[in-house]
């Protein structure tokens, strides 16, 4: 589990004020941290739960996330990583019927308190979703899209912006030439990486991904995996998978989640078992459960 | 390898499978069926090849006999005297429908932009798409009726009112049209937009609308077209001038439907002649407005697919 000391530090949420641009510069202890590096939390979540409608979907779960690292989420399906991710930039503003309560914070500010804009959360916070969903525009309004949205008109910029996002989603060599053609005739893996493009032109801190390689090929999940090393340098990324390998293989640090029948609603809800650095997660779990399912000994 | 027991090698491959297609119930089935469908598919496309066809023979020597004149000419208000012109009915109906497109396309859009992003399931939605429904259903007389009484008594005849009337008779189809090609934009790119942190308005405005743009040009074309052939509430509304007559709020103006009305009714040859050559003069304007609809559409949507 993550630190168990909530810091309860200034939460920038008056009314009229917009999120902190600046991330915190606090560093926090915190046990299984990499030997070497310090970095600051992202994300701080208490006991943050997610309900759809009556149902609860996550119970209870408290964590950090830290700066310039991949977080993995993994678990078996319905435990509820991917409700969380989704939690992260607000995305279930857009699902009618789902209520977040529970502390979530983004660096000192609280995500979910009632003056915070949605759009500037998802701003600073991008997604990138299960299956490619490039709008059907061309390749390179595609990436430009998120820039015009914030504010950039200026022709030279957005030129710049596209070829530099591209560039980072290692897909410009492949589409230089035919920038002006539609993006729905590239490959999925050529999709999914314009998918990452268009999320890191609008220059944000974190990129959320929710199982990004689930409907690519081997030889396109490793060119993501690989991109996602090289985003870690100027990026924070969450990732949801269901391939405990890709955890293994990317990820610094590894969130297990599994389901359990909820006592007070008699449904299955997901909750979180075991956060830890992904090499002790996988050598040594703390959790029993935890060891079934990377064993593979659970359903 | 493991062979079932009794089973050899050269057995197995030594005589080819029956791939055949066999005679069955089902086969006879199928056959039965396609048979039933191109029956349908040619009793749904006789009465509409008749339909052009009676409209160009006994239209089109009337329409090409001194051409343009037909096009041009006014009407003579004289009826028994032969010769063109529908002029004023072509600039008739083309101010009729274009007020009634100009009213309706927008409002629809707008309308069912609200219903589908805003409102969703609240009661004030339900309640404006139920009122749509029942409107779809009113006939267009008792339309032109309720813009005679509210509009015409008032301000007199003219081309606008007759653009109102058309206007009540299009809103509903485009609203109706325009939600269902919103509910066809699939959510995803929806949520792709939120996640670059765009608003919703500009989410609406630049992945939705285009998305749905083509849909939204096919189901409003529709009722343009149906609107153009409307002859029941201009009666009420447009009054019927044999003139031409540009402005469309003042003064009785006069409309293709009116004039195929008016003429074929009447018992002259000369008259029931120009009643013909309005009839194809409006089945080409129709299809004219869509051929150039769907031109500026596939312009529009030149990098999607």
């Amino acid at each position: 589990m993550g630190s168990e000391e909530i810091d309860k530090g200034p939460v920038d949420a008056r009314p009229g004020v917009r999120l902190a641009l600046k991330p915190s510069p606090r560093t926090l202890d915190r046990p299984g941290k990499v030997a070497g590096t310090q970095t600051s939390v992202v994300f701080e979540l208490d006991k943050l739960e997610v309900f759809y409608g009556a149902f609860r979907a996550v119970r209870s779960v408290s964590m950090q996330i830290f700066k310039n690292e991949i977080t993995a989420f993994i678990g078996p399906s319905g435990c509820g990583k991917t409700t969380v991710l989704r939690s992260l930039n607000r995305m279930h503003d857009v699902t009618p019927g789902a209520r977040v309560s529970g502390g979530l914070r983004y660096h000192t500010a609280d995500l979910y308190a009632p003056h915070v804009s949605a759009t500037e959360v998802r701003r600073r916070i991008g997604m990138v979703f299960q299956k490619p969903n490039p709008f059907p525009k061309s390749i390179y309004d595609n990436v430009a899209f998120g820039l015009r949205s914030k504010g950039v008109h200026a022709k030279s910029d957005i030129d710049s912006l596209v070829e530099k996002s591209l560039r980072g989603a290692a897909l410009w060599d492949e589409v230089k030439d035919r920038l002006r053609a539609s993006a729905l005739g590239l490959s999925g893996g050529q999709q999914q990486r314009l998918c990452i493009a268009r999320t890191i032109a609008v220059g944000p801190e974190v990129v959320l991904m929710d199982e990004p390689c689930s409907a690519l090929d081997p030889v396109a999940t490793a060119h993501i995996e690989e991109l996602m090393r090289e985003l870690k340098s100027k990026f924070t990324i969450v990732i949801v998978t269901h391939n405990m390998q890709q955890a293994a293989r990317v990820s610094d640090r590894t969130a297990f989640f599994t389901t359990e029948v909820d006592a007070k609603f008699g449904l299955r809800t997901g909750t979180l078992v075991e956060y830890n650095a992904t090499d002790k997660i996988f050598s040594n779990p703390g959790d029993e459960r935890t060891e079934r399912y990377i064993t593979g000994r659970f359903g | 390898m493991d062979l079932p027991a009794g089973a050899t090698e050269t057995a197995e491959f030594s005589v080819a499978p029956d791939l055949t297609a066999k005679r069955s119930w089902r086969s006879v089935k199928s056959a039965i069926m396609t048979g039933l469908m191109t029956a349908s598919v040619i009793a749904v496309a006789v009465p509409l090849v008749a339909v052009i066809w009676a409209v160009f023979a006994r239209g089109l020597q009337v329409v090409v006999h001194g051409f343009p004149s037909f096009f041009v000419d006014e009407i003579p208000v004289i009826a028994r005297k032969p010769g063109p012109g529908m002029g004023p009915a072509i600039i008739g109906t083309l101010l009729a429908t274009g007020v009634a497109t100009l009213i309706a396309v927008p409002l629809g859009v707008a309308g069912a932009v609200y219903l589908n992003e805003y409102g969703m399931k609240n009661r004030f939605s339900r309640l404006v798409r139920f009122m749509a429904n029942v409107m779809t259903g009113v006939p267009s007389i008792v339309m032109g009726l309720f813009i005679y009484v509210t509009w015409t008594l008032r301000f007199g005849y003219s081309a606008f009112g007759g653009g109102l009337a058309l206007a009540s008779l299009m809103l509903p189809v485009v609203i109706g049209a325009t939600e269902q090609m919103l509910k066809l934009v699939p959510n995803h790119l929806r949520e792709a937009s939120y996640a670059v942190g765009t608003s919703k308005s500009r989410t609406i405005m630049a992945v939705v609308l285009p998305a749905a743009l083509p849909g939204i040009v096919s189901g409003s074309l529709l009722a343009v077209a149906r609107a153009a052939g409307e002859t029941a509430p201009l009666l009420f509304a447009t009054g019927a001038a044999t003139e031409y007559n540009l402005n469309p709020f003042v003064e009785a103006n006069t409309s293709l439907s009116l004039q195929i009305f008016g003429n074929a009714t009447s018992s002259f040859g000369a008259a029931q002649d120009r009643a013909w050559g309005a009839a194809l003069t409006l089945v080409l304007l129709t299809f004219l407005i869509t051929l150039v609809a769907r031109f500026v559409t596939a312009r529009f949507a030149r990098i999607r697919r």
